[in-house]
């Protein structure tokens, strides 16, 4: 369906696809075969020499030993990189990978009736609903982030209101614990749940619900049986888009949280910018991407992989 | 049918969901009334957290602070070259990818999508990794290869949603009127795929100006609009900023409520296959 319709001019009746996997291009159609390479070229080469070669630099410095003073040498003990890495801050790697689950579960909680409501019962209205739940996010995240704080604050509008009409005690705090802190990621990462969520609910075809319906299904039954695995697709795109980013977040954690809150992506940036100690920062980034294939990997096979990647 | 008792039934319940649509839409907005609010507050000395009473002096001297219009300017213009530049690239990749099938295409379609896939800080831990090591100077054209880089992908994705739900009968019939190719891209082709292109456009500009954690490891010494206020946050940050993320946030709302406007405006046009 794809093939290109560039060039009808030519008589010669059914032209052969662009091409052929693997053959050699020849001459004569070469101006057309080289078209899709020659518009991607720039792009691509942009993301290989700077998101793809990086991650090959930072794999390297994982080898090496030493500081950004001293110089860097490379050096046989390199497991012990990242097994130090992980022993030393396997505190704050777990914590965010709980984090990071929770936030994940609460968005799902909260995207999900919403944006069922709004595709099923939406109407004419839906895209309205839809840029009104976005509205928040024109604003900058660390902006949103701080206004949270300040929500949150001791004595800030809402619990020193509450405090002051007697509603709760006087040394009640939610700022600086962990609640703050997911409370804040939820905040921040729920459209990344309920875009996708949205886009599954809104590609269900109605009149399977009717037929559902008209087999003497329940309400309940129709939308176990019906609804929910139509719309897995969506679940799994948006726990993806959103917990990849929190389980790699750090601005919540430090303007929410406290020291006991603190999350591996904070550890990765003080190794860097303060320590100036790549190989650590290094070895931490990967193990951080290792976990995060597993974690997938594992998610795609509980969900069924078949389904969810076609 | 079983509808006359599922109707009876149904409007006792019918209000919960708008309901709670409508109380998590106030949840996501609290925080930017908050924010607001606060850009009119009165505050004395540097902390502006608690309610004190109301000025316009913040937006009256919004421009008071250097070292944070600098940083505003310094964001706009990266977020400008950003957008110009990644939609670019992305527009090309985006086209290759919808209008040819050419050896390596599945694989382009991963490739592209694993820096979405791919946390935040490890996207600037690497690249600083690499700018360190080649001994690179982190400073402005780093901030911008970073910012580039991570656009890229989304403005593919956003621009590809667009061109393959479109009708290639109107090439051929541009092309049975006697356009040549070039003439049918840039008067059929091109107007058509402009809405994607322009929503990729924008999606870099509000990545790239809302980017703290990338920006973090490759800025060197040039400071951003995020990287002041997160350096600000300490001290406690000036109300000129809440009045700065207002302004920024009513252009978003206004240009939201124009394309509103302008769509309804297409669909009010006789268009049959609207319900």
């Amino acid at each position: 369906m794809a093939l290109g319709t560039q060039d009808r001019s030519a008589p010669a009746p059914p032209e052969p696809p662009p091409d052929r996997a693997g053959g050699g291009r020849k001459g004569s159609k070469s101006r057309k075969g080289l078209a899709p390479y020659l518009l991607t070229l720039p792009g691509v080469a942009w993301l290989v020499a700077f998101f793809a070669a990086p991650l090959g630099f930072m794999f390297l410095f994982t080898f090496y030993d030493g500081t950004i003073d001293i110089g860097y040498s490379f050096t046989s003990d390199w497991p012990q990189t990242y097994f130090e890495a992980f022993t030393t801050y396997d505190t704050q790697i777990i914590r965010s990978v709980i984090y990071a689950l929770i936030v994940t579960v609460a968005t799902l909680l909260i995207s999900f009736p919403m944006m069922y409501w709004i595709a099923m019962k939406g109407g004419r209205r839906k895209n309205l609903f839809v840029l009104l739940m976005l509205l928040p996010f024109f604003t900058p995240f660390l902006i949103r982030t701080l206004a949270w704080q300040l929500v949150l604050s001791d004595q800030g509008i809402f619990l020193g209101t509450l405090k002051d009409i007697g509603l709760l005690s006087a040394d009640f705090k939610l700022l600086a614990s962990p609640l703050a802190v997911i409370s804040g990621m939820t905040y921040n990462f729920l459209p990344f749940m309920a875009l996708p969520l949205y886009v599954a609910l809104e590609k269900l075809d109605s009149s399977l619900l009717d037929a559902a319906a008209d087999l003497y299904s329940s309400k309940r039954e129709a939308f176990l049986k019906v609804t929910l695995p139509l719309t897995l697709p969506g679940v799994f795109a948006g726990s993806l888009l959103t917990f990849i980013p929190s389980v790699g977040d750090f601005i919540d954690a430090e303007i929410l949280g406290n020291p006991n809150t603190t999350m591996i992506g904070s550890i990765i940036r003080r190794q860097l910018l303060v320590n100036q100690d790549y190989p650590t920062g290094a070895a931490l980034s990967f193990l951080l991407i290792a976990g995060i294939l597993v974690a997938v990997f594992l998610y795609a096979r509980a969900l069924g992989t078949e389904e969810l990647t076609g | 049918m079983a509808a006359a008792s599922a109707s009876r039934r149904r409007p006792k319940r019918e209000w919960i969901l708008p309901t709670y649509t409508g109380l998590v839409i106030a949840y996501l907005l609290i925080p930017i009334v908050v924010m607001m609010l606060f850009g009119f507050n009165d505050y004395p000395g540097k902390f502006n957290f608690v309610w004190e009473g109301f000025t316009l002096d913040h937006y009256r001297n919004l421009f008071e602070i250097p070292e944070l219009t600098q940083a505003l300017r310094n964001s706009l213009v990266i977020a400008a070259i950003t957008s110009v530049v990644a939609t670019t690239l992305g527009t090309l990749i985006a086209l290759a990818l919808t209008r040819f099938s050419f050896h390596g295409r599945s694989g382009l379609n991963l490739f592209i999508f694993i820096p979405m896939a791919t946390p935040e800080i490890v996207l600037g831990v690497s690249l600083l990794s690499m700018f360190v090591a080649i001994g690179f100077a982190r400073g402005f054209p780093t901030v911008l290869i970073a910012h580039i880089m991570f656009s890229i992908s989304y403005v593919v994705v956003t621009v590809k949603a667009r061109t393959s739900g479109f009708d290639r009968s109107l090439e051929d019939a541009a092309r049975d009127l006697g356009a040549d190719g070039w003439t049918t891209f840039w008067t059929v082709t091109f107007p058509l795929i402009l809405p994607g292109i322009a929503a990729g456009g924008l999606l870099a500009f509000v990545l790239s100006f809302d980017d703290y954690v990338v920006t973090a490891f490759n800025a060197g010494a040039t400071i951003t609009f995020p990287l002041w206020i997160y350096g600000a946050s300490r001290f406690g940050i000036p109300a000129q900023v809440n009045v700065m993320a207002t302004l920024i946030f009513l252009l978003g709302v206004a240009y939201v409520v124009i394309s509103l406007l302008r769509e309804r405006g297409r669909s009010a046009a006789p268009d049959p296959s609207e319900a």
